[in-house]
């Protein structure tokens, strides 16, 4: 029988007790010195970062950090990636699992920690000496009133349990999955380092001693339905002496090693991220391939390797070490030699930035590492005004349209010739910018890392649309459609690529095409899809007159033909291989036609197609324009 | 002299005295395709900086055969590395690497 003033002195005491009135023990001490370096560095390291981007990129990162839109944005994806790992789940969900688990598991560990100690005993928090480590050990510090729990307690007792629960089942996973591939002999990407080691043995014990800590001092502190019945089990198997000491002390070195090997090792990656993401969401862009922004971006891989499957040069094994992977870790290791070659070989179709979970853009790295290399290159653009075609309107009747073609599209002429006859047959009125020939858009220089250069062309073209006095500026090549959306910063004229046009004519009716029994597949340009994410109009436009058939790779999947100007060092051979990669996966479900919307995937897909042995009847490559075109009739 | 009515144009007198051969090796070996070319002129013809002045990849390839490298930096100063030459060249050159890697080789003093 419990006396009936025991009961009343219970329930009037807080339900929560300083079981240690210092709030201090000495197995704190690894843990404190493993975080307090690790904060020292990451600081010294932010504030470093912060101090060699320019000083506008500085201002506007200060300003994005308070408007609205980007701190949704930045709340957002720091929820979706750095916590949730969402596009990790979308490509492999065991692996999206356990990176989640590990990763949203332990933040609400920290954060559901912090707010017990400021529910249960604010003194301990805010500027006190114990605010470092008390919320992190609290279990350890306190005494749990069993008379008095309330539903608030049990609540928290029941959260931690099952966010630890959390966290060891994807613990469990990685340490599965590591051994598994290990018993398998598959080959890692990396062979871990030192640090790389330590730190991912330290991180897989830490969870598990902390239920063991947490379990021993249950009866004490309290606890929900893991640590409890592990609890009951202990005193099973030791009796009444638990080892409650060294399980802390374990537990707390386990954190200590971690958070100080951690900026050697491969997880620091998890840290940087989250500078990446507010650098990048504040609109910064890299302008040298290493330092500045570029150190957050290049140390915020995690070399996860995704990129390796991504890229479509890996088709030939031989140009895996062209991978982004390696060229972050190159640049990591300041190999320039070794880093200039694999700048120069990408071709740009930034498929490896669409699918990398940190959303590091290796492709923009790229152009600013060629630049190093390039951008010195002496030219002379004095003909460039009296090159431009003029075309100036008077006041009023200024065409509805202007349609620049662009360099490739004149070696294609069907694309104009079909562009021309929908503007007729829809009654647009339209001015042909280039009709003799104009000059390059400049993305082909900004791509070869020539800005300066490019600058003078985009200057000159610029100059040409704005006396056109035309509202709507249609390209036909995505190449141009890029750059020209992108860098001209044309105001108040309406820059469309022609699916995005000719999808609109036939919205409004001004373009009727004629339903066929065709079946086309549908390719999606590096430059439109990726590079602007059009992906919707070309296939709505296309549905209007034949079956669309599905690629076995498509959207932001889709491969590169391999024509693309975004390699310089890539030979002929190495480009048809790719080629044929991309034909492929245009053909799983045999369509009649292919239809691709640039200038470039026309000429080199129906090479390859022409080329390929194996098709009875070859498969015939048409532009997008083309295909409208024949549906109009005549 | 006779006129016939047709002469040797300059770019096809070879000078083997002003020939760097050095230089050509090192161009061969970052871009080897430049070996490859069959002065065809295809490049040339469909130029978009050659539309307005004279631009010529495969002058400038000659040029530098005959130990003229300044020439073909002026050949190609005007270059928009717009790849149109790519997608023509029968050979198959990559054409706008050659011109960069001329650009880097022959441009350094
Ligand atoms: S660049 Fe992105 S996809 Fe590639 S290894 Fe790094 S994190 Fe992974
Ligand atoms: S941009 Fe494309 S070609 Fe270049 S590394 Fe990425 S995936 Fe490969
Ligand atoms: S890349 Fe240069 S040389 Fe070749 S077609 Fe374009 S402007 Fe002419
Ligand atoms: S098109 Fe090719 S082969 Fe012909 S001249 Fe030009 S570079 Fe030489």
């Amino acid at each position: 029988m419990i006396p009936m003033s025991f009961i009343l002195a219970a329930q009037a005491a807080p339900e929560v007790i300083d079981r240690i009135p210092s709030g201090y023990n000495h197995f704190v001490i690894p843990f404190c010195v493993g975080i307090v370096f690790f904060l020292i560095w990451i600081t010294v390291g932010c504030i470093r970062i912060l101090l060699n981007i320019p000083h506008s990129d500085r201002l506007r990162f200060w300003k994005s950090l308070v408007s609205p839109v980007t701190i949704y944005k930045n709340l957002r994806d720091l929820f979706c990636d750095c916590l949730f790992h969402v596009k990790i789940w979308k490509r492999k969900p065991l692996l999206g699992y356990m990176h989640s688990a590990i990763a949203f598991g332990w933040f609400m560990l920290i954060l559901l920690g912090h707010i017990e100690v400021a529910l249960f005993v604010p003194k301990r928090l805010g500027i006190s000496r114990s605010a470092l480590f008390y919320p992190i050990f609290y279990r350890f510090f306190v005494w749990m009133n069993p008379g008095h729990t309330t539903l608030r307690g049990w609540v928290f007792f029941f959260l931690m349990d099952f966010f630890l629960l959390y966290v060891l089942s994807g613990i469990a996973l990685a340490v599965f999955k590591r051994f598994r591939s290990l018993a398998l002999g598959m080959k890692h990407t990396t062979k871990p380092s030192l640090a790389d080691r330590v730190a991912l043995y330290s991180l897989w014990l830490i969870f598990p001693m902390r239920l063991l800590a947490e379990s021993f001092t249950a009866d004490l502190s309290g606890g929900s339905f893991l640590t409890i019945p592990v609890n009951h089990l202990w005193h099973l198997i030791f009796g009444d002496k638990l080892w409650i000491m060294p399980s802390w002390w374990c537990y707390s070195i386990c954190l200590g090693l971690f958070f100080a090997v951690m900026p050697f090792s491969r997880y620091m990656h998890i840290l940087t991220e989250v500078l990446w993401i507010l650098l990048r969401n504040a609109g910064i862009k890299p302008n040298h391939p290493r330092k500045g922004v570029a150190e957050a971006e290049i140390y915020a891989c995690s070399s996860c390797g995704l990129c390796l499957d991504a890229c479509p040069m890996n088709v030939q094994k031989k140009n895996l070490k062209y991978s982004s992977v390696y060229f972050i870790r190159f640049l990591r290791r300041h190999n320039e030699r070794k880093i200039n070659d694999i700048a120069d070989k990408c071709l740009m179709c930034d498929k490896c930035h669409a699918l990398c979970p940190v959303g590091v853009d290796a492709p923009a790295l790229r152009r600013a590492q060629r630049a190093t290399v390039n951008e010195s290159i002496a030219y002379d653009y004095s003909y460039l005004g009296s090159a431009v075609p003029v075309h100036t309107a008077t006041e009023g009747n200024a065409p509805e349209v202007m349609y620049f073609a662009g360099c490739m599209s004149h070696l294609t002429p069907r694309i104009i010739k079909s562009v021309e006859k929908v503007f007729n047959a829809a009654g647009v009125s339209y001015v042909f910018a280039d009709e003799g020939g104009g000059i390059c858009c400049g993305r082909p220089l900004m791509l070869a890392g020539r800005n300066d250069a490019a600058a003078k062309t985009i200057a000159a073209n610029k100059k040409m649309i704005e006396e056109s006095g035309c509202r709507t500026l249609v390209l036909s090549c995505p190449i141009c459609f890029k750059i020209f959306k992108e860098e001209y910063g044309l105001k108040g004229v309406n820059v469309v690529h022609y699916t995005q046009y000719f999808n609109e004519l036939i919205a409004s009716g001004r373009l009727k095409p004629s339903m066929g029994r065709e079946r086309l597949v549908y390719h999606d340009p590096c430059e439109l899809g990726r590079g602007c994410n059009v992906y919707y109009e070309p296939r709505a436009a296309l549905s209007q007159l034949a079956t669309l058939v599905k690629a076995s790779k498509e959207y932001d999947e889709s491969l590169c033909c391999g024509g693309s100007l975004g390699s310089l060092t890539l030979d002929t051979r190495d480009r048809a291989k790719i080629s044929e990669t991309a034909v492929s996966s245009l053909m799983v479900n045999n369509p009649d036609k292919i239809v691709t919307a640039c200038p470039l995937c026309l000429k080199t897909f129906s090479e390859s197609v022409a080329n390929s042995t194996h098709q009875v009847s070859p498969v015939r490559v048409v532009d997008f324009a083309e295909a409208i075109s024949e549906s109009i009739g005549n | 002299m006779v006129d016939f009515g047709f002469g040797l144009v300059p770019s096809s007198r070879i000078n083997l005295d002003l020939f760097d051969k050095q230089k050509y090796e090192e161009l061969a070996s970052v871009e080897p395709d430049v070996r490859k070319c069959m002065s065809c002129g295809s490049c040339t013809a469909v130029c978009t900086a050659g539309n307005f002045v004279t631009t010529s990849l495969r002058e400038a390839i000659e040029s530098i055969h005959n130990g003229q490298p300044g020439k073909a930096l002026e050949m190609l100063g005007s270059c928009q590395l717009c790849g149109k030459c790519a997608m023509v060249c029968p050979r198959g050159i990559n054409t706008r690497h050659l011109i960069l890697s001329i650009n880097k080789i022959y441009g350094k003093i």
